[in-house]
């Protein structure tokens, strides 16, 4: 293992803001990983710390193949992790809205114009990131559709889904958008939280990326064979909207098997504490989106619902 | 007549409300002209508070003198200006990048739409915005160079000092002005002054343009104010002075001066050990438009911007 420095952001009044990459193996350029971007992706460092931990191992064990190299980038935007800030610097910008930047502009089109520049030579990238609305997930793979996407590649991670989104203007300066634009084939993960840390759904993320390394003939490891992964568009999904404001009150959570008609919550007056309204399944199906505040505002998205697969 | 354009219920016994206030002729007028005012998109930006209210006010003052319909829509982001937040409070995303929205979507998408709806039909549209609390603007009008053409007769109009045709972020593509730009709604985006403020002289100025606008409509008897015509310029013709080391940016010259070729703007100081970093110079002369006055900067902050040879 090889530790490089990806860039180096010098703050006047904190320390340098250090990117790191762990590097595996020598030679060709097979896969790279980026962790948070977001500064609440806490869940998704994780993950990438322990990849970065059973690399090392498989590394040592020579289990990496000859001529690939594989490159880990634990975490992107250190200084607002620190803070507890989603977004980046005084501006608050995303950085994942940033890309592909440049070497000329404001601080963060440098930051993320170099973070691109050193990861856009790899065959395959994986990011970890969160979805811009907060809630639950079913783990999944995301996939732009920008004319490049490959949902069998994707489906080789073996998670139970691979999503396809078609992208909206605002999506053209996300990292996944721009890493495909450079020939890179890229896949963005989701777990099934951000700020806390899930062991059993990093495990299952560890897992999926180590798969499908192995699958590529990046390295050798001993594996399960994962899930035979459902491709799904977006736009299929049945979105359940929240029509009254107060707390939300869910009785499913993301992954459960709902039927029409089905009480999925309610949401609670919160002054007298009367139902104002409860939220039923509109269609037999699987969540694989929950909101989980306590509170809703009106028009919050629920639950999204893939409909159910005939098996 | 104040109008609720569209309300949004929060968790707890408030809703957020989209208003806007329609000013009509005193007389029946067969098909009258409509020109709607927008601003308060980012709610760190105070600027247009003052031109909705001045405008307002003047026709109250004059009410015989309206001969068409004056649409006043102060703050699209009602709970960003409370809070003095850039960012929609309710998504934590950059509300000018949601449009044109979607009328059965979630309640960022249903807020979009149903101010696009509400604005169509207009004969012209002003957005209103300020600049951020990082540097101060000179009144000026932001085009895109797909409606460039269409626009500039009307921006010429507006008593700005600057028209900016440039291709770059602030006419992206799912912003409001480009939106309703597409509907057929021609739509001026004018930028002024600095966040968190208002300038009354940089107000009268722009309130003269909109009144002079609507007497080239024909929508306004009253007398026509006198205005300049605003300086064109390209994005070939602005300077961009941007930091190359973090520090403390100290100006040593006047907002909206002309500077020469190698003048000195200003110094870049290190507080701790009391010393100069730098001096800034810019490169060629012309006018400093844009200023710097938030102090602390990162290497790429922008210093100042120069327009070179518009005059
Ligand atoms: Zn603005």
């Amino acid at each position: 293992m090889q530790e490089v420095e990806i860039s180096r952001l010098v703050s006047p009044y904190r320390d340098d803001m250090v990117i790191k990459g762990y590097q595996f193996g020598h030679g060709e350029k097979a896969a790279c990983i980026v962790g948070p971007v977001r500064g609440n992706e806490i869940q998704q460092m994780y993950i990438c710390s322990q990849l970065v931990r059973a690399l090392k191992e498989l590394e040592n064990n020579g289990c990496v193949s000859a001529g690939k190299q594989i490159m880990v980038i634990p975490y992107v935007n250190s200084h607002s992790i620190n803070v507890e800030r989603q977004f980046f610097g005084v501006k608050g910008v995303d950085i994942n809205r940033s890309f592909p930047g440049n070497d000329y502009g404001e601080p963060v089109s440098r930051l993320s114009g170099k973070l691109l520049d050193e990861i856009k030579d790899y065959t395959y990238g994986i990011q970890f990131t969160s979805f811009y609305q907060r809630g639950e997930f079913v783990p999944h793979v995301r996939m732009m559709e920008t004319g490049y996407q490959n949902t069998s590649l994707a489906n080789l991670f073996g998670l139970p889904y691979v999503v396809v989104k078609h992208p909206l203007p605002i999506d053209t300066t996300t990292l996944n958008y721009n890493w495909q634009d450079d020939n890179t084939c890229a896949f963005t993960l989701f777990t099934n939280c951000n700020e806390s840390i899930d062991e059993t759904s990093a495990r299952q993320a560890i897992a999926a990326v180590l798969r499908f390394l192995k699958r590529m003939g990046i390295i050798r490891y001993e594996s399960h064979s994962g899930y035979i992964s459902h491709v799904i568009y977006e736009q299929d999904m049945t979105e359940i909207y929240i029509n009254h404001a107060g707390l939300f009150r869910s009785k499913v959570k993301c992954g459960d098997d709902v039927r029409y008609g089905m009480e999925l919550a309610e949401i609670i007056d919160p002054g007298d504490g009367s139902v104002r309204e409860v939220i039923t399944a509109p269609t037999d199906g699987i969540v694989f989106f929950a909101h989980n505040s306590a509170l809703a505002t009106q028009y919050d998205i629920a639950y999204r619902l893939i409909h159910r697969l005939h098996e | 007549m104040i109008e609720t354009v569209l309300e949004v219920e929060l968790p707890v016994g408030e809703k957020v409300k989209i208003v806007r206030n329609r000013i009509m002729p005193q007389l029946e007028i067969n098909s009258p002209g409509r020109l709607s005012l927008v601003s308060g998109i980012h709610g760190d930006e105070i600027e247009g508070q003052y031109i909705c209210y001045e405008v307002a006010r003047r026709i109250e003052e004059h009410p015989e003198c309206l001969v068409g319909i004056v649409d006043i829509y102060p703050a699209l982001n009602p709970l960003g200006i409370d809070l003095a937040s850039r960012n929609n409070p309710m998504t934590h995303m950059d509300m000018n990048r949601s449009f044109p929205g979607n009328a059965v979507g979630d309640h960022a998408d249903r807020i979009s739409s149903a101010i696009i709806d509400s604005i169509i039909g207009s004969d012209i549209c002003i957005d209103i915005h300020a600049s951020d609390i990082f540097v101060r603007e000179i009144p000026q009008v932001r085009l895109s160079d797909t409606f460039a053409e269409q626009l500039l007769p009307l921006a010429k109009l507006t008593n700005a000092d600057m028209i900016w045709m440039n291709a770059t972020a602030t006419v992206h593509e799912s912003t409001l002005a480009h939106a309703l730009n597409i509907m057929n709604v021609p739509t001026l985006v004018l930028e002024m002054g600095q966040g968190h403020q208002i300038n009354r002289d940089y107000g009268h100025q722009i309130v003269d343009g909109i009144f002079n606008i609507l007497c080239e409509l024909g929508m306004w008897t009253g007398p026509r104010p006198r205005t300049h015509i605003p300086a064109i310029s390209s994005d070939g013709s602005v300077e961009f002075v941007r930091s190359k080391m973090g520090g403390l940016f100290l100006p040593t010259t006047e907002h909206n001066h002309f500077v020469k070729a190698g003048e000195i703007i200003g110094e870049l100081i290190d507080p701790i050990s009391g010393k100069k970093l730098m001096d800034i110079t810019v490169e060629k002369s012309g006018l400093l438009f844009t200023q710097r006055i938030y102090p602390v900067v990162y290497e790429g902050d922008l210093l100042a911007r120069i327009l070179t040879d518009a005059f």
